[in-house]
């Protein structure tokens, strides 16, 4: 384990300095307006401007656009933007908690069986569910059903554990969860090979562009688990420190753990449910900014969100423009950049590491 | 269905089957056997005329019957779902079981897709088997059905097949072409995959005088395409054909639903057509059928305007 001298560094992680902070809100807001501005459909950057000031109802300004670029913009564009910030931010504050929390700096966001809970629902909605039901507005309910039954599994499976019970358990309990559901997801779409392009699209993973809806949709969740995580973000360095140590510095390991997982889990499986598979942003994000600035969870939590949210809005806009009119699915763009990097982050982190 | 054919002809390289028999030279003289055809999967020989035909293949399936070879065919695919007596059996054309495919004894299997060594496997146990890939043109289509003819002893039924659908075809072309161009949208899924004028499908769009909005978007040059949702509504295509209503439950109050979706012209003027999703994937007889759905939405387009 670490040495003495790490322990007190991490015992009192740097904070966040006001440069960084506002360097990841920058990052975010020029990701943002790069998301609405760009897109297949040119509408041009003053009219977008003008548009936006006649709908926050500045006096004077009436929207130059047409209806159909007004819905465009406003039914298509921008509710997609808004769904990637608040996807890519969860998911990357969902990996830095993973991370924290299991000490473990490959852990993702669907390190518990997320991913493959969201699949096996995702697969069972697209095979068996009636015509009627089978439009946009089921298949995310049974992904995140299946998301949260896999989680709990895992914690009953983890739970069962003979020996003591730590977070090594828990993963190897997550990792067998989704085996099985993964095996079982497959045996599903072996028996109907009809709906194997449907699910295949689904774990490609994408932003999609059903407007507002999915943004109502997810918003309560990710809103909870941003709220719980950020509470407790003090609470994960001391975590990060081992289960004994963080108990005899007076947490109650198993309680905040708990609390921390169910909030992560809780805001992916609701991101899972709408946009599919999105890989690397949960693993790249984090560390990411830990090798730029050196600093604690405390401060990692918040920028995790800020610039998950601004890289997945710019990984949409390549995903959206780069074949305009044609579409890449957004989780080829980000394990497309995300991989390399990925790569880069082992071999840097292999020697401290252990 | 049709996205699965859509994943095929991405991926396997289109090689439409042609007759080099001797005895497509005297066309309306039944088949003498043995018969040899060049397929997919190369020269096939047929020694004798087929009793038990396995088809794997939805397009020959509906051949089969259309030409009076029904009654040869012990065993469908769980795909084949049309016509009603077809023999549809549990046997899949996709995850292919040899030993489940052997139990029916058959003596010629149709295929069209030919995963993991399935045709070298059932050569292996003497069985003969015809591929016939999901061809390109309605030149390639009509050839599988002459060629099904010719391997199965019912020539003459199939030359007055093709020759029927070939009329008909040319009928409604003929009533449908003239006027403005208008332009479609052909729907594969509801997450927008659609198909270019260079897929078998498109060609239907192409045949009617129609513009296709997804031949622009197709870089990769798969034919299918997955389009923006922001481009469709600026393009505004006149005629949406929804080839997912039975897959995905797609309907016009759902297309019109989605967002900025009511501004389409085909939303606008009820123009969006519902095609069964296995006429919309297949290359057999039932494409007249396709012809007419399109051509008769095309119709009552052009009387609104």
């Amino acid at each position: 384990m670490s040495v003495a001298a790490e322990r007190v560094s991490q015992v009192r992680p740097r904070g966040l300095s006001p440069l960084w902070a506002c360097s990841a809100v920058v990052f975010l807001l020029c990701s943002l307006a790069i998301g609405v501005l760009a897109g297949p459909v040119d509408l041009g950057m003053g009219a977008v401007l003008e548009s936006t000031a006649a709908h926050l109802h500045v006096p004077g300004m009436t929207s130059p656009l047409t209806p159909t670029e007004e819905a465009i913009l406003w039914q298509i564009r921008v509710p997609r933007v808004v769904l990637a910030a608040l996807v890519g931010g969860m998911l990357a504050l969902a990996g830095a908690t993973y991370q924290g929390v299991f000490r473990n700096p490959l852990a993702d966001p669907y390190l518990l069986g997320v991913a493959a809970g969201a699949g096996l629902g995702a697969t069972i909605a697209i095979a068996y569910l009636p015509d009627g039901l089978r439009g946009q507005r089921a298949l995310p309910v049974a992904a995140f059903l299946g998301a949260v039954v896999a989680v709990v599994l895992t914690y009953a499976v983890g739970r069962s554990a003979r020996r003591e019970r730590d977070a090594a358990t828990l993963v190897l309990a997550g990792v067998t969860v989704a085996a099985f559901f993964t095996a079982w997801q497959t045996f599903l779409q072996q028996q109907s090979s009809e709906t194997l392009q449907q699910v295949y699209a689904w774990i490609l993973g994408n932003i999609p562009s059903s407007g507002w809806p999915d943004v109502v949709l997810v918003l309560p969740y990710i809103a909870v688990a941003v709220a719980v995580i950020l509470s407790l973000r003090r609470v994960v360095d001391v975590l990060n420190l081992g289960d004994d140590e963080a108990a005899s510095l007076g947490v109650d390991v198993r309680r905040v753990r708990l609390a921390l997982v169910a909030a992560a889990t809780l805001g992916t499986a609701a991101a899972v449910a709408v946009t599919g598979l999105i890989g690397f942003v949960g693993i790249i994000v984090p560390h990411a900014i830990r090798l730029v600035s050196g600093i604690g969870y405390r401060a990692l939590l918040p920028l995790s969100f800020v610039v998950g949210a601004g890289f997945l809005v710019l990984a949409d806009v390549v995903a959206r423009t780069a074949l305009t009119p044609a579409e890449i699915p957004l989780g080829v763009v980000t394990a497309f950049f995300g991989a390399p990097f990925f790569a880069l982050v082992l071999r840097t982190t292999r020697g401290g590491a252990g | 269905m049709l996205r699965s054919t859509a994943l095929l002809a991405g991926s396997v390289a289109a090689a439409v089957a042609v007759l080099v028999s001797a005895a497509s030279a005297a066309p309306l003289r039944p088949s003498s056997f043995p018969v040899t055809v060049v397929a997919s999967n190369g020269k096939v020989t047929v020694r004798k005329q087929p009793r038990r035909i396995v088809s794997l293949s939805p397009s020959a399936t509906e051949t089969l019957f259309a030409i009076g070879a029904g009654t040869q065919v012990v065993a469908v695919d769980d795909q084949s779902d049309f016509p009603n007596n077809a023999p549809r059996t549990t046997l899949s054309g996709f995850t292919p079981n040899v030993e489940a495919i052997a139990a029916y004894h058959p003596d010629l299997v149709v295929i069209a897709y030919d995963p993991k060594g399935l045709s070298a496997a059932l050569g292996k146990l003497g069985i003969t088997v015809l591929h016939q890939d999901g061809p390109r043109t309605f030149g390639g289509a009509y050839q599988q059905i002459r060629q099904l003819g010719l391997v199965t002893g019912h020539e003459a039924e199939a030359v007055r097949l093709v020759a029927g659908m070939k009329r008909k075809i040319a009928a409604i072309v003929k009533k449908a072409r003239g006027g403005r161009q208008l332009s479609v949208y052909h729907e594969l899924t509801p997450d927008l995959y659609s198909a270019t004028s260079s897929t078998f499908v498109g060609k239907v769009y192409t045949a009617l005088g129609l513009r296709n909005i997804a031949d622009v978007a197709d870089h990769g040059g798969t034919g299918y395409p997955q389009l923006s949702s922001e481009y469709v509504v600026a393009e505004s295509p006149e005629l949406i054909v929804l080839a997912d209503s039975v897959c995905c439950g797609q309907k016009p109050s759902s297309v019109a639903a989605r967002p900025g979706w009511d501004r389409i012209s085909a939303v606008r003027t009820g123009s969006i057509v519902l095609v069964d999703d296995s006429i919309a994937s297949r290359w057999g007889p039932r494409l007249v059928n396709f012809f007419r759905a399109v051509s008769s939405a095309l119709g009552r387009l052009r009387s609104q305007a």
